[in-house]
C-alpha cells in the first residue's frame, strides 16, 4: 500500500460520485431483469445492491454527522417497512404500493422544506452563500443557483401532491373512505385549477426571493388540497391509472430532489421511477380507452353512471341462472376453458379456489387458460400476482391481444367476479360510456358462465349486454364459495 | 460559467435517464407490472440519500433535524419494504411447476388435497 490513508482515498469527492454511478447502472441492470419472470428475482436483488451502494456512498461524506439521527430514523423506516412488506396480502398490494409512493413523495417534500429553512434565504439573490456542500459535491459559488430553488419549490409542490393523493388512494382501496367517487361536481376542475395555480404562484415567489417560511407552509398546503381534490373524485375502476400516476410524480419529484441536490443517483433514480410511472399510467388508460386528464377530472362516476341507470330498464331480456353443478358438468365436458378474472376474484380471495378447480379440469384433460385484461382488478398486473400466488404457472395466463383470438375456440368463458372488461357494449353501442374501451371477447366463445355476486352493474355503471346472451348463464354468488363449489361437484361426476 | 455546467450536465443525465427508463420499462410484461411498481417504489427510496446529506450539513435546527427523521424513515421504509415484497411477489413467479412436461416427473402430485370429496 502507498502513503495515502485508504480514508482519503473512498471520501474523496470522485471516489464517491463512481460509486454514484454504479449504484445507477444497478438500478437499470435490476429493471431489466423484469422483462421476464425467470430474471426478475436476480433483477430486484441487483437493484437493491445498488440501493445499497448509494446509501454506503453517501455515508462516507467527509461532511456527514448525525448519526444519531440516522440510526434513529433508519431504525424507524425499518421497523415499519420490514413487517409491513412480510405481512401484507397480495390482495392488498394496490394499498401497499399506494402507501409506499406516498412515504416517498413525503420524503421528498420534507426535504424541500430543510432546503428552504437551510439556504430559502438566498433564493432570488446574490447573497453569500456561506452554507458547506450541497449534495455530495461541492458548490464552489457564491449564492445557491437559482436553478436549485426551481427544483426544490416543483420536488416540494410535486411530493406533497404526491403524498397526500396516496393517502386518499391508500384509503380508499383500505375501505377507510368510500371508494365512490367524492367530488364537488361541475366545480371540481375550477377548483383544482386554482389550486394549482396558488400553488405555483407561491413557488414562483419563493424562487424570486420572498423569504417567508409561511409562504413555504402554504405552497406545501396547497398541494396537500390538490392532491387530495384530484384523488377523491376518482372511482375504484379508475384506480390502476391513479396509482400509477402518483408513482410516476413520486419519482419525478425524486429526481427534481436529485438535480436540487447535484446527485446523479437521485436524478438517475427518480427518472428510471418517472418513466415506468408514466408508461403505466399511458397503458391503463389505454386499455380504458380514456384520456389522463379525463380521468383525473374524474368522469366516470356521474355522466356514466346515470345514462347507465335510464338504460337499465330497457332491458327486458331473461337472465339464465346456473347451478354449481350444472357449471360443473358443462366445464367438465368443454375441452377448452378460458377463465377470466376481475376484481371480484382479488375481494374475494378466490385465487386459491380457482387454481384448484383449474387443477381439477386439467386432470380431466380439459385445456385452460387464463384471460386478463389490464385494467382488471385495482392495479397494473394484479390479477397476475393473486394467480401467481396461487401457483398458477405464468405461461397459462394470457394477456388480452393474445387471449381474444382464442375465444372463437373455446368451449367455455369461466368469468369470475369481471364486468366492464367483458361488456360486449364497448364494441356494438356507440352510445355507451365505455365504446371503444378494449375488452375481452368472451362473446365469442361457444358458451359464458359468469360468477357474479348480484346483478348490479359494475363501476361503470352500466348494464353488461353479455349477461343477457343466450349462451351466457349466471352463477350468483361469492367468487370463492362458487368456484370452491364447483371445484366440489366437479370431484364428485 | 461553473454553474451553468454543472447544471447543464445534470440536465443530460436527466434525459438521457428518462430516455433509458422508457426503453428499459417498456420491455417489461403486463404479468410483471406489480412487482414492477413496488420495485420502482423501493428505487424511489434514494430519497433517503437526500435526506442523509442535508443532515450532514452544518448548523441544523431542531426542526429541520426532526424533519429530516422522518424523510430518513420514510425512505428506508421505502428501501427495505419495497425491496422485500417485490423479493416476495416474485418468487411466487419463480417457485412453480414447469408447465406440461414435466408434470410426468415424479414431483408435483396433487399437492393441497384438503377440500373437495
Amino acid at each position: 500500500m502507498n502513503a495515502v490513508p485508504a480514508t482519503v482515498l473512498v471520501q474523496s469527492e470522485s471516489f464517491i460520485y463512481v460509486l454514484y454511478i454504479v449504484a445507477f447502472s444497478l438500478f437499470i441492470q435490476g429493471l431489466r431483469g423484469l422483462a421476464g419472470p425467470t430474471t426478475a428475482v436476480r433483477g430486484n436483488r441487483t437493484a437493491a445492491v445498488g440501493m445499497a451502494i448509494a446509501v454506503i456512498a453517501t455515508l462516507l461524506n467527509p461532511g456527514e454527522g448525525n448519526w444519531g439521527l440516522i440510526a434513529l430514523g433508519v431504525a424507524l423506516g425499518v421497523a415499519v417497512g420490514v413487517p409491513a412488506a412480510r405481512g401484507v396480502k397480495m390482495t392488498a398490494m394496490p394499498q401497499m404500493v399506494a402507501l409506499f409512493n406516498g412515504v416517498g413523495g413525503g420524503a421528498v417534500a420534507l426535504i424541500s422544506w430543510v432546503e428552504f429553512r437551510n439556504y430559502g434565504s438566498t433564493y432570488g439573490s446574490r447573497t453569500v452563500y456561506v452554507g458547506g456542500e450541497l449534495g455530495g459535491v461541492i458548490v464552489h459559488v457564491g449564492a445557491v443557483p437559482t436553478y436549485v430553488a426551481i427544483f426544490s419549490v416543483f420536488a416540494a409542490i410535486v411530493g406533497s401532491i404526491s403524498f397526500w393523493g396516496s393517502n386518499i388512494a391508500f384509503g380508499k382501496l383500505q375501505e377507510i373512505i368510500p371508494g365512490r367517487p367524492i367530488s364537488l361536481g361541475a366545480a371540481q376542475q375550477a377548483v383544482n385549477l386554482v389550486l394549482l395555480v396558488l400553488a405555483v404562484a407561491a413557488g414562483i415567489d419563493l424562487i424570486a426571493g420572498a423569504h417567508s417560511e409561511l409562504l413555504f407552509i402554504g405552497m406545501l398546503v396547497l398541494a396537500a388540497l390538490l392532491g387530495n381534490a384530484l384523488v377523491l373524485p376518482i372511482g375504484g375502476a379508475d384506480m390502476p391509472v391513479v396509482i400509477s400516476l402518483l408513482n410516476a410524480f413520486t419519482g419525478l419529484s425524486a429526481a427534481a430532489t436529485g438535480m436540487a441536490l447535484n446527485n446523479p443517483a437521485l436524478i438517475v433514480a427518480g427518472m428510471l421511477v418517472g418513466a415506468s410511472g408514466s408508461i403505466l399510467t399511458k397503458l391503463m388508460a389505454n386499455a380504458m380507452n380514456r384520456s389522463i386528464p379525463a380521468i383525473v377530472a374524474g368522469g366516470f362516476g356521474g355522466g356514466g353512471a346515470i345514462e347507465g341507470a335510464s338504460g337499465a330498464g330497457e332491458h327486458a331480456g331473461t337472465v339464465r341462472t346456473t347451478s354449481a353443478a350444472d357449471a360443473a358438468i358443462q366445464l367438465a365436458y368443454a375441452s377448452r376453458v378460458v377463465i377470466v378474472p376481475g376484481y371480484g376474484m382479488a375481494v374475494a380471495q378466490a385465487q386459491h379456489a380457482v387454481r384448484e378447480l383449474t387443477k381439477e379440469l386439467e386432470d380431466r384433460g380439459v385445456e385452460v387458460s387464463y384471460a386478463i385484461h389490464p385494467v382488471a382488478g385495482r392495479m397494473p398486473g394484479h390479477m397476475n400476482v393473486l394467480l401467481a400466488e396461487a401457483d398458477v404457472p405464468y405461461d397459462q395466463l394470457k394477456e388480452m391481444d393474445e387471449a381474444n383470438p382464442e375465444f372463437q375456440r373455446t368451449d367455455v368463458s369461466l368469468v369470475i367476479g369481471a364486468n366492464d372488461v367483458t361488456n360486449p357494449a364497448a364494441k356494438n353501442n356507440a352510445s355507451s360510456p365505455i365504446y371503444g374501451m378494449p375488452i375481452l371477447e368472451v362473446a365469442d366463445s361457444r358458451s359464458v358462465i359468469v360468477i357474479k355476486r348480484s346483478m348490479n352493474p359494475g363501476f361503470a355503471g352500466i348494464e353488461n349486454e353479455l349477461y343477457y346472451d343466450p349462451k351466457t348463464s349466471m352463477l350468483f354468488g361469492d367468487a370463492k364459495t362458487a368456484v370452491s363449489e364447483i371445484a366440489a361437484e366437479l370431484a364428485h361426476l | 460559467m461553473i454553474i451553468a455546467t454543472i447544471l447543464t450536465t445534470n440536465l443530460a443525465i436527466l434525459v438521457l435517464a428518462g430516455f433509458v427508463g422508457f426503453v428499459v420499462i417498456s420491455k417489461v410484461p403486463n404479468t410483471l407490472h406489480t412487482p414492477l411498481m413496488s420495485g420502482t417504489n423501493a428505487i424511489h427510496g434514494i430519497v433517503l440519500v437526500g435526506a442523509l446529506l442535508l443532515l450532514g450539513l452544518p448548523g441544523l435546527d431542531d426542526l429541520s433535524k426532526a424533519l429530516l427523521v422522518i424523510a430518513v424513515a420514510f425512505g428506508t421504509i421505502n428501501i427495505v419494504g419495497g425491496f422485500l415484497v417485490t423479493d416476495r411477489m416474485l418468487e411466487m413467479f419463480k417457485t412453480r411447476p414447469k408447465p406440461a412436461k414435466d408434470d410426468k416427473d415424479e414431483h408435483d402430485h396433487e399437492h393441497g388435497d384438503g377440500g373437495a370429496k
